[in-house]
């Protein structure tokens, strides 16, 4: 199905998840603005928002289905297999996120039907930004996801780290949005443009490889973007952020933002950036100190949560190493990978929502001691998760690193592959101890664990994102085909910039 | 049929049995996972028979898994890998049985998870595909954590951490050095393929990236072996792991290093591993290993960081026959391979049953002992001598084979090997002398019960091996003379078309 992107009508079909998707939040706003007075009210707004992201996820596929293409002139939106894949990612996590919302609301005492609506609209921001053809449009896309986020970090009044997650994050997120529009405004003045593939032509047409405007524009957008995505040295954020957000919209930062972030960059260095190979060196030392910053301060942490956002720093280094390699094999593995964290990460965060007596802040590892015994199965998920943050074979992380690791070794980046791999052995030391506090140490007192409470949707959240996490990670054919079909091709071949072999 | 399905089933069976073991109550877990090993060991038992010595790579199953990144599940055996997958179907119901009154608590996933370290055990001998041996290398090591970290001693989790993360390192080195292996010939001979036929035929030149992938092959193998600066891991992990824990990382865990030896660094990189120096330095590190490995056992309190030890000094006796590449040494190193894991099997039940007795591990504790237990005083009394290297057990033809072949290449090394055996003695006798032979002077000890039928039922079948092989060694050697010969010639032949072509 080829879609002229200047006729109305076929914006509109090539706009059709996100317009399904807009209408689905004014729905819920509407519906919340007269019934927000039970939890009954707030269980409403959350089915009626899963109609939505279905509806939404309905008209992805249908596009994917007819394999929809854009025709004619470079226009705002893209039409292609990496936006509906990515966009299918972005539907299921917000999906998700509601199912472990339900219980876990409730349980807080939030009566908030609004945090369904602001779900909503951070998932339409996100769209827009990873389908973004334009640069404009990918900076509404995040302003739209950015502010919606920034709302729901806070949105549990009562909590003072709440409170101060939110305003940590919302001021240092203007700050990266306005480096980033700088950024846009500096790749416009040297390319006369702001949509991606023309960016391209012009630098090619003019030769501007070499432009300081053109190079200073990039570097502000990297800046913008490396704060999205939580890389070293732009992640001081992360920690407090997601330590004091309510834990399912960690989980939703953690995954979906940050998925969006990636694809977003991806397809910005790929499309438009591809003949300028200033980037490349640039994002292999920020991928090489995301990693080992990462890592090694989740080593030090004793709390669960701030263990997992350090490890989801940790994790952002990884794909960047993908981001590094810049191949179309590297975008088939930044797919797969998205798809291995979101699942793991999801399922984590769930778990860890449930353990939350008052404070879940206050989860330390050692509570977790004699877990396996009172709670097997949830004992046995958790230990899935951990083994797959680790990249253990037999689960879906294993593909995703063994798949960046392919990517990284077919253009000899065998330093870069290296540093992951070593770096990966540290995190078997912060990863472990839970499984060995788990099913190592004892109760530290009867009944310890009589407070965890994993409500039946959040239970079948975790039991899916398990399932599908070792089926995955035996059997990744039809994930790697997908993965495969929709990945985004580099529009030139890049010159193989390596300051890992010095060739 | 059953050429092209034994090692499948092989891998399969465990796993389901392991399934089954977590389904069934408690008290009969012990009873359907000792079924079930046996059960393994009877499916594996034709394999002795149906094995042709000349026939090469046999028993193999090929099949595509993930044809985008060219990985297809391959198994197959030949005279290298056929004696560890014996071993292990052997010692698995050994270890099952040998657990019965040791393991008391949660003993359902004690044995679920014996029957899975069965598989990716067997796993790891089996695989024809460098996808599926590293994913069986891995997948081996959670078991195996396990066991040492819930079962295990004072000092498990400890010990637990320490295994993991000493072979996790090792081994994600090697799944780079596979890729880059991988991605190197696919990008001479044209296919993505992880195939270790395919990559063994279209190896070619690697030039100065061999240095560095056999590095890492080296290393992932070495820390797994032990080689000396890389056995810290080793005394931890066996002191503090369960007695069937303790049996499985020293009877077949360790020889997945020299297996990897055997099978991968030295076919696929021949130049590097024949380079003189390297070899030198291998050679050198595996007479430390004997040296220091006899020395440390030899002062140790604790009976079983003894036999811990006493296993760096035996696998570095494997290491030398392994790289002296003669046809006697390399038979000598899968002997003792086989050997090892008999000797010091038993001998580290034989430690269980002893703590069993008296909750303790220090050889102080016991003394005199043979006169109350003389069943148990006197299999005792056979492994230490099995494993000294006596004439007429087992231990002496292995370590002759390795003394014998090593002489041709390396004279000096194998004289220093030699005392090597007389530190073996030195170290494992009077530890024996003082279990056993002292004045009984403890009251304690008076009533200690001797061996019964469960343990006997343990002892024997290792006895019997110990003086089958110590008499009668030349069924083993028939079957592994063409692959030992097939790989010395490969090797060395490689080794010398590559520095020839310089």
């Amino acid at each position: 199905m080829n879609l002229d992107l200047a006729s109305s009508a076929d914006l509109a079909r090539a706009l059709l998840p996100e317009l399904a998707l807009t209408a689905a939040a004014l729905l819920v706003l509407l519906v919340t603005a007269w019934r927000h007075t039970s939890a009954r009210d707030q269980r409403i707004a959350g089915w009626a928002t899963l109609a939505g992201l279905a509806a939404a996820g309905a008209a992805v596929w249908w596009l994917w289905w007819h394999t929809a293409r854009a025709a004619g002139a470079p226009s705002l939106i893209a039409v292609d297999d990496f936006r509906f894949v990515t966009d299918a990612l972005f539907l299921a996590a917000a999906g998700l996120t509601v199912l472990v919302s339900f219980d876990y609301l409730e349980r807080q005492g939030l009566l908030v039907p609004e945090y369904y609506v602001l779900l909503l609209f951070a998932t339409l921001g996100m769209m827009l930004m990873a389908g973004g053809e334009d640069l404009m449009v990918i900076f509404l896309g995040l302003e739209l996801m950015s502010v919606a986020v920034y709302v729901l970090a806070g949105i549990d009044r009562k909590s003072g780290a709440a409170a101060e997650a939110a305003l940590k994050y919302f001021l240092l997120g203007a700050f990266a949005s306005g480096f980033l529009l700088y950024g846009i405004a500096l790749v416009y003045g040297a390319t006369a443009t702001t949509n991606l593939t023309q960016i391209a032509t012009q630098v090619r047409a003019l030769s501007l490889e070499r432009s300081p405007m053109l190079l200073i524009g990039l570097g502000l957008v990297l800046v913008g973007f490396g704060f999205k995505v939580a890389a070293v040295p732009f992640h001081m954020w992360a920690p407090d952020v997601y330590d004091g957000s309510p834990t399912p919209v960690t989980g939703y930062m953690a995954t979906a933002v940050k998925a969006a972030a990636f694809a977003v960059l991806f397809r910005v260095l790929v499309e438009a950036f591809s003949g300028v190979a200033a980037w490349k060196p640039i994002v292999w030392w920020l991928a090489v100190a995301t990693m080992i910053v990462g890592n090694f301060i989740a080593l030090a942490q004793r709390m669960v949560k701030r263990m997992l956002a350090y490890s989801s720093i940790a994790h952002a280094g990884y794909v960047l190493v993908a981001v590094a390699v810049g191949t179309w094999a590297a975008s088939a593995a930044v797919l797969v990978y998205l798809v291995a964290y979101t699942l793991v990460t999801l399922a984590a965060f769930a778990l860890l929502a449930a353990m939350g007596r008052d404070g879940e802040r206050e989860v330390r590892i050692d509570d977790l001691a004699g877990l396996g015994q009172r709670r097997p199965w949830l004992a046995l998920a958790l230990a899935v998760c951990m083994l797959s943050l680790l990249g253990f074979p037999g689960t879906l992380g294993f593909i995703g690193k063994w798949y960046i690791l392919v990517a990284a070794t077919m253009v000899r980046q065998t330093l870069l592959a290296a540093i992951l791999v070593l770096t990966s052995v540290v995190s078997a030391g912060y990863y472990l101890p839970v499984i060995m506090a788990m099913y190592m140490k004892p109760e530290p007192f009867d009944q310890a664990h009589a407070g965890v409470r994993l409500g039946r949707p959040a239970a079948v959240v975790v039991a899916a994102c398990v399932i599908g996490l070792l089926v995955l990670g035996v059997r990744p054919n039809r994930l790697l085909d997908l993965a495969r079909t929709s990945a985004l091709v580099p529009a030139a071949p890049i010159p193989v910039a390596t300051p890992a072999t010095g060739r | 049929m059953y050429a092209h399905t034994v090692l499948t089933a092989l891998l399969v069976w465990p796993v389901v049995a392991a399934a089954v073991v977590l389904l069934v109550p408690e008290r009969w877990a012990k009873h359907v996972a000792l079924a079930a090993s046996l059960a393994e060991f009877a499916i594996s038992v034709p394999l002795w028979w149906t094995f042709q010595p000349a026939a090469g790579m046999q028993f193999v199953l090929d099949l595509p898994w993930i044809p985008f990144w060219g990985i297809r599940y391959t198994v197959g055996v030949d005279g290298i890998s056929l004696f560890m997958v014996l071993l292990t179907t052997f010692l698995v119901p050994l270890s099952v049985l040998g657990s019965y009154t040791y393991i008391t608590k949660r003993e359902r996933g004690f044995y679920a998870l014996m029957l899975v370290l069965t598989s990716g055990m067997i796993g790891v001998f089996v695989a024809l595909d460098l996808f599926l041996f590293y994913v069986m290398w891995e997948v081996m090591l959670i078991p195996m954590y396990f066991i040492i970290g819930v079962w295990g001693g004072e000092r498990r989790l400890y010990a637990a951490i320490k295994f993991f993360i000493y072979t996790f390192f090792g081994s994600l080195l090697m799944l780079v050095a596979i890729l880059a292996l991988v991605s190197l010939v696919a990008q001479r001979a044209g296919v993505y393929s992880f195939s270790y036929a395919y990559l063994l035929a279209h190896l070619g030149e690697l030039g100065p990236a061999a240095f560095w992938l056999f590095g890492a092959f080296f290393l992932a193998f070495a820390i797994k072996v032990p080689i000396f600066p890389f056995h810290t891991w080793l005394p931890d992990a066996h002191v503090e792991a369960p007695t069937a824990g303790s049996v499985i990382l020293a009877g077949v865990l360790l020889k997945m290093g020299t297996y990897g030896f055997l099978r991968f660094a030295l076919p696929l990189f021949p130049a590097v591993a024949l380079h003189p120096a390297i070899q030198a330095g291998i050679v050198a590190l595996s007479l430390i290993g004997i040296l220091y490995g006899g020395l440390v056992a030899m002062v140790q309190p604790d009976f079983k960081k003894l036999i811990a030890y006493s296993s760096v000094a035996h696998l570095g006796f494997v290491m030398l026959g392994i790289w002296a590449l003669t046809l006697q040494s390399v038979q000598g190193a899968l002997l003792v391979m086989i050997n090892h894991g008999i000797s010091t099997g038993a001998l580290f039940f034989l430690a269980g049953m002893l703590y069993e007795r008296r909750h303790s591990r220090l050889i102080d504790a016991f003394g005199g002992i043979a006169k109350v237990v003389p069943l148990l005083a006197a299999a005792l009394t056979i492994v230490s001598l099995s494993s000294i290297g006596l004439p007429a057990t087992n231990g002496f033809v292995g370590e002759f084979l390795v003394l014998v072949g090593a002489f041709r290449t390396y004279p000096r090394a194998a004289i220093v090997a030699a005392a090597g055996v007389i530190v073996a003695a030195m170290y494992l006798l009077p530890a024996l002398q003082r279990i056993l032979y002292n004045p009984l002077d403890k009251p304690e000890n008076e009533g200690l019960p001797d061996l019964s039928p469960r343990e006997l039922a343990v002892l024997v079948p290792l006895l019997a091996c110990i003086v089958w092989i110590g008499v009668y060694p030349a069924p083993i050697l028939r079957r592994m003379e063409p692959a030992a010969i097939n790989l010395i010639q490969s090797v060395r032949v490689d080794a010398a078309t590559i520095t020839a072509t310089r």
